[in-house]
């Protein structure tokens, strides 16, 4: 049997979730021995693959490339999961929802500037009016929240999922964690 | 003279129970280790169904029943956990989370939260509802504690503890449906209250982080229930 074929993706989160991924220490290398990261923020792949069985998305979509990427990820993924709270409900990203875009720009790039303030036009993705959960925008087959989910949770879905089966998370996980 | 108590029995989730009269659903199903859940309802404070969480089914009726405000009758068959109850305690629960701004991850209730709990303990992992992000204030003018409206349920235990246990009724209710928040006076400052005796009881009886003590960061505020019961029971025995 082939390898199973892997990813995560970071839209707008802290890493956190990344960093529980790697808490996995030594049973990375079962995962590893199972199965193949196609492409991560770990990784040096530049494109988002086609055929992928299992993508883990850590962030909420909150900018135009978030959304953009997250429409292709689900295009080319079997099993798309959502990871932590801010992919579940946006969480602390989601905060700047009541005070509007507007505000969100002059504080980061005027109030807080003494160079050339001023809101970019380029390279920077803009924001989109709110910051909205995954399953907002596409089809999300797995639900686990925490912020972030502990190593031990994010072990036991990836190797449920990789085994064929539907991880249980009520237990182990919640809002906050 | 000592009136003798009228008992009353029913089952409940086929199992036979006793209760007295003056009971209510919910008290018979907790005396039994039989689990409804609830956020307004408090032991102490008077019922006033506002919640909907402990929701029933009574054989014979096609209406839902609140538990926390429904006596006892004799012959009665309630049903506590069914799959439409469960369902509809998750929508109900689901749709608290999207009504204002609940971020359990940087909230001063994480980890003792009755909403947080609950949500966990009824399989909560998402919300199936789009989030309202309104604009909610916090009131950070009292000495000791704020008020953070962006995480009121509007469960009114607040309302009912200072008027009925402390006797100041410094908190109330004000607009309607989605407009409604607790006040304090008459919509002033808690800070330049006139009615607050800074008690502190409306902080411990919250379910969640919206009412807390100054200087607690995430994850700090533990609620201490205890008083409550104790204090009505008192109360009751000096009558």
């Amino acid at each position: 049997m082939s390898k199973a074929r892997i990813a995560t993706v970071w839209l707008d989160g802290c890493s956190g979730c990344h960093m529980s991924f790697l808490d996995m220490d030594e049973r990375l290398l079962d995962i590893a021995a199972a199965a193949d990261l196609v492409y991560s923020p770990l990784v040096d792949a530049k494109e988002f693959p086609e055929n992928v069985d299992l993508t883990l998305v850590e962030g909420a979509v909150s900018s135009e490339e978030d959304l953009h990427k997250i429409k292709i990820v689900r295009e080319r993924t079997k099993i798309l999961v959502s990871l932590g709270d801010c992919a579940v409900t946006a969480n602390v990203p989601g905060m700047r929802n009541s005070f509007g875009v507007k505000a969100v720009y002059d504080r980061a790039y005027r109030e807080n500037v003494t160079f050339d303030p001023g809101i970019p036009n380029q390279v920077v993705p803009a924001l989109l009016p709110t910051s909205r959960p995954v399953h907002e925008f596409v089809n999300v087959d797995v639900f686990v929240p925490g912020c972030p989910p502990s190593a031990d949770t994010i072990h036991y879905v990836v190797t449920e999922l990789l085994a064929g089966r539907n991880p249980d998370v009520g237990l182990k996980t919640r809002f906050g964690s | 003279m000592r009136q003798v108590p009228t008992v009353k029995t029913l089952k409940i989730n086929g199992r036979d129970l006793s209760g007295r009269q003056e009971e209510t659903i919910l008290d018979v199903a907790r005396q039994n280790g039989i689990f409804i859940p609830r956020l307004c309802e408090m032991d102490g404070l008077t019922d006033v169904g506002a919640c909907r969480l402990c929701l029933v089914e009574i054989k014979g009726q096609n209406k839902l029943l609140p538990a926390c405000v429904t006596m006892v009758e004799e012959g009665m068959e309630v049903t506590t956990d069914s799959e439409r109850l469960q369902s509809y305690r998750r929508m109900i629960l689901e749709l608290l989370f999207t009504e204002r701004n609940h971020v359990c991850s940087v909230c001063v209730s994480n980890g003792h939260c009755e909403m947080q709990n609950l949500a966990q303990r009824l399989g909560i992992t998402h919300v199936h509802f789009p989030y309202r992000y309104p604009k909610e204030d916090v009131d950070a003018s009292h000495e000791r504690f704020v008020i953070d409206h962006n995480r009121c349920i509007l469960c009114t235990r607040c309302v009912r503890v200072c008027d009925e246990i402390e006797g100041a009724h410094t908190w109330d209710v004000m607009g309607r449906g989605i407009e409604a928040k607790v006040i304090t006076d008459l919509n002033e400052p808690w800070g330049s209250s006139e009615t607050c005796t800074t008690c502190g009881k409306c902080v411990h009886v919250c379910p969640t982080g919206a009412l807390f003590e100054k200087g607690r960061s995430v994850a700090e505020m533990m609620k201490r229930r205890q008083f409550l019961p104790y204090l009505t029971l008192m109360r009751k025995e000096n009558e």
